[in-house]
């Protein structure tokens, strides 16, 4: 018993004394040295690409920052955890991130699911997140910590209602969403509730889960109600299954998604099926705005890859963060969270980056058909309230702002010249960052 | 109509992996009567051998028949020398020990295979080369089926019989009949027993193999952990049939598939969500339990193979 007693007061001691030594761990607060901020993401799981190519991107922001000379003089360290993609394992890194790493502040997920299990514990932590691309509405509602530099879901499910139902001239859409992931039934909700607004008539709504290997259960459902779009928030693994089951289905209505279809490996899974589907997405590569074509030239040499939307606002976080920091002139928890919420036309390349008073983007998307492998520029669509910047400025590639004008876009074959009904939404190249 | 005419072909395409999956589990069973849990991890190495095998060969760039059928074949080999090395390293050694021994084992084997090629290969899916043109013809209306699922009908049919014959109609499926009956007896009459079970694990694990290949070309999306729930319900679809019983887990394997994309095709009509899909062939698992604990077609003079 003595010996026993003895062991467990050896094991606590020892425990207690390491306890004692993170807290001078690095990242602690200084204000010297070097800062530390926390990546978390998918880097082996499921939705992989949407990790890396986020990762990728923040780490060139990191590079350029520190090339320049860091921020007021300090360099910047990125510490990267894999998740794999899953809830538990995201607030699990999170929580290695603040406790063991001493991060001054996050970066992360891309899932809105992931997102929504990590920011409780940088809440309670008051370590600032910003999350580059998870749009469900609920994230940043966990608390006053938590922000991003996306627009969020009501806003790009309205997007998709009113490009099928103005553009498009769909009537009857049906839904297959992803049954188990808040950014689907976020989407879904949503894209419902606008497209139903507009007139248009949902005739059924399907659903399965992640991992599923089978889709014509319910394509055959949908296809039986003669649908004239699908619409199907989900994410690449999933959709690019989807699109080939309704292709061997025989299933003739474009199909319709978001920005969780952004990635290399949907062509690898859907191929040509993919053809004429639609998405709304966070910018596009084919953008002739100097900002852009920087940034994909810079990441194009650095990474070999056009970067994806995730890289971009990836990159744009932690430019907004590193502006944050600047700005605060301290990596203190509440100061910092304080300088992030107060970020106001900060120029990325996904837009100019304003965050609301719930610390969310308020940026327009664009619309993008695939086809053939490439993303090809449909309009930019623009969020209530929030007008067409008037008459670019910029001297190249940008027509005058005219509605009728077609999109100077690189490969935009089609020119859906509809005269802009309301005034939130413009046939124009995405906004030139002035 | 043409609707439940698509959902049936639906339902019998992946109702026919399954069946090809499930074949393997009655067969060993009929012989060790042991569960072999790893079977279902043959089908995703089955899947993955075709993968590397379609892009070492140079057969990734586009669809040919000739890169389809040596995949395909290649792949049936690789797994059935799988198959065959478990038996022989992990089950042989511990054959005399009690059945449990073996159960567990196998569920060790199982997760250390699925574990391996996590390790090695990552857990993200990978996109299997399209071998197969994409194509699909109509029929009865509006009822559309795709090459890729003329080919698993065709290919799971042409194995099926195949398998008919090798045990019927050749000495070594005599034998194997002989050893499924009773094993000490046929050692005694001068059978080779262990080639006879290491013979067993390699037809099984080809038709695994087999399925694994054939269902990439239908959903091209495979990953290290595929084969866990696919095999869980092929196993489901043996026991639903009547382990043991050949023609009985072709039939199981349908009618799991068929119950499934039912309850995705119509659970909505009646408050069913779609999302229960995989609870269905568990339901089916218990109820056969329950009600008739040795299959459809199981019975006192089954024939077990």
């Amino acid at each position: 018993m003595k010996r026993i007693l003895l062991a467990l007061g050896l094991i606590a001691s020892f425990l207690f004394s390491f306890a004692c030594e993170r807290k001078g761990g690095p990242g602690a607060g200084g204000s010297t040295g070097p800062i530390v901020i926390g990546y978390y993401g998918d880097l082996t799981g499921r939705t992989s690409n949407f990790g890396q190519s986020t990762k990728a991107g923040v780490e060139m922001a990191a590079d350029e920052i520190n090339k320049a000379g860091g921020i007021n003089g300090r360099p910047i360290t990125i510490l990267s955890e894999d998740d794999e993609g899953r809830p538990e394992k995201a607030a699990t890194v999170v929580t290695k991130l603040i406790d063991q790493d001493r991060v001054i502040a996050l970066l992360g997920e891309v899932a809105s699911g992931n997102t929504l299990a990590a920011a409780p514990k940088a809440q309670a932590a008051h370590v600032p997140m910003i999350s580059p691309s998870s749009t469900n509405p609920a994230v940043t509602q966990v608390g006053d910590y938590i922000s991003r530099v996306c627009f969020i879901d009501p806003f790009q499910g309205a997007v998709m209602a009113k490009f099928a139902a103005n553009t498009l001239k769909a009537k009857k859409a049906a839904i297959m969403l992803d049954f188990n992931s808040p950014y689907s039934r976020g989407l879904t909700e949503f894209f419902e509730a606008s497209f139903t607004k507009l007139g248009g008539v949902i005739v059924d709504k399907q659903s399965y889960t992640q991992g599923d290997r089978d889709y014509k259960g319910q394509l055959t459902a949908i296809r039986s109600k003669n649908p004239d779009v699908i619409y199907v928030p989900g994410y690449y693994g999933e959709v690019g299954v989807i699109a080939k089951q309704a292709k061997q289905l025989d299933i003739k209505a474009p199909m319709l998604g978001g920005d969780g279809w952004d990635s290399t490996q949907l062509w690898d899974l859907g191929g040509d099926s993919l053809n004429g589907d639609f998405i709304s997405n966070h910018y596009s590569v084919d953008d002739p705005s100097p900002a852009i074509q920087k940034f994909v030239t810079a990441y194009k040499a650095r990474n070999g890859n056009v970067p994806d939307a995730l890289a971009a606002l990836g990159y744009d976080a932690m430019q907004v963060l590193a502006d944050a920091i600047k700005r605060a002139g301290t990596t203190e928890g509440p100061q910092l969270k304080d300088a992030i919420a107060a970020t106001k036309d900060f120029v990325g390349v996904t837009g100019t980056i304003s965050l609301d008073k719930d610390r969310n983007a308020v940026k327009p998307a664009v619309v993008l058909k695939l086809q053939d492998k490439k993303y090809i520029y449909q309009e930019t669509i623009y969020p209530e309230g929030m007008s067409a910047p008037a008459a670019p400025a910029t001297t190249s590639a940008s027509p005058a702002a005219a509605p009728a004008s077609s999109p100077a876009k690189a490969g935009a074959t089609s020119s859906p010249a509809k005269a802009a009904a309301d005034t939130t939404k413009t046939e124009k190249p995405a906004p030139s960052p002035k | 109509m043409d609707t439940f005419v698509q959902q049936l072909i639906n339902g019998l395409t992946i109702g026919a992996i399954y069946a090809l999956i499930a074949l393997g589990y009655t067969m060993v069973y009929g012989i060790l009567r042991l569960i072999n849990f790893a079977h279902g991890d043959i089908y995703m190495v089955g899947a993955f051998v075709g993968y590397f095998l379609a892009f070492e060969l140079g057969f990734a760039t586009g669809p040919s028949l000739l890169g389809l059928s040596v995949v395909l074949v290649g792949s049936m080999i690789a797994a059935a020398l799988v198959g065959m090395a478990i038996e022989r390293f992990a089950y042989r050694p511990i054959r005399k020990y009690a059945r449990m021994t073996t159960l567990i084992t196998a569920i060790g084997v199982s997760l250390l295979i699925e574990n391996l090629f996590v390790a090695k290969l990552g857990a993200a899916p990978r996109a299997f080369p399209q071998l197969l043109s994409e194509k699909s013809y109509t029929l009865f209306g509006n009822a559309a089926i795709s090459k890729s699922q003329i080919l698993i009908f065709a290919v799971s049919i042409a194995l099926m019989l195949l398998l008919q014959w090798v045990i019927f109609k050749t000495k070594v499926g005599t034998a194997m009949r002989a050893v499924s009956f009773n094993l000490n007896s046929a050692k005694l009459m001068g059978i080779n027993t262990d080639f006879i079970i290491s013979f067993t694990f390699a037809l099984g694990s080809a038709l695994a193999a087999a399925a694994g290949v054939l269902t990439a070309q239908y959903n091209p999306q495979i990953d290290p952990l595929m084969g866990i729930i696919t095999g869980l319900k092929a196993f489901v679809a043996a026991v639903l049939g009547g382990i043991g019983n050949i023609p009985g887990a072709v039939l199981g394997g349908l009618l799991i598939g068929i119950a499934e994309t039912f309850v995705v095709g119509y659970g909505q009509n009646v408050g069913v969500p779609t999302t229960f899909r995989d609870a269905v062939a568990f339901a089916i698992l218990i109820l056969v339990l329950l009600f008739r604990p040795t299959g459809l077609l199981g019975s006192a003079v089954q024939e077990k193979v």
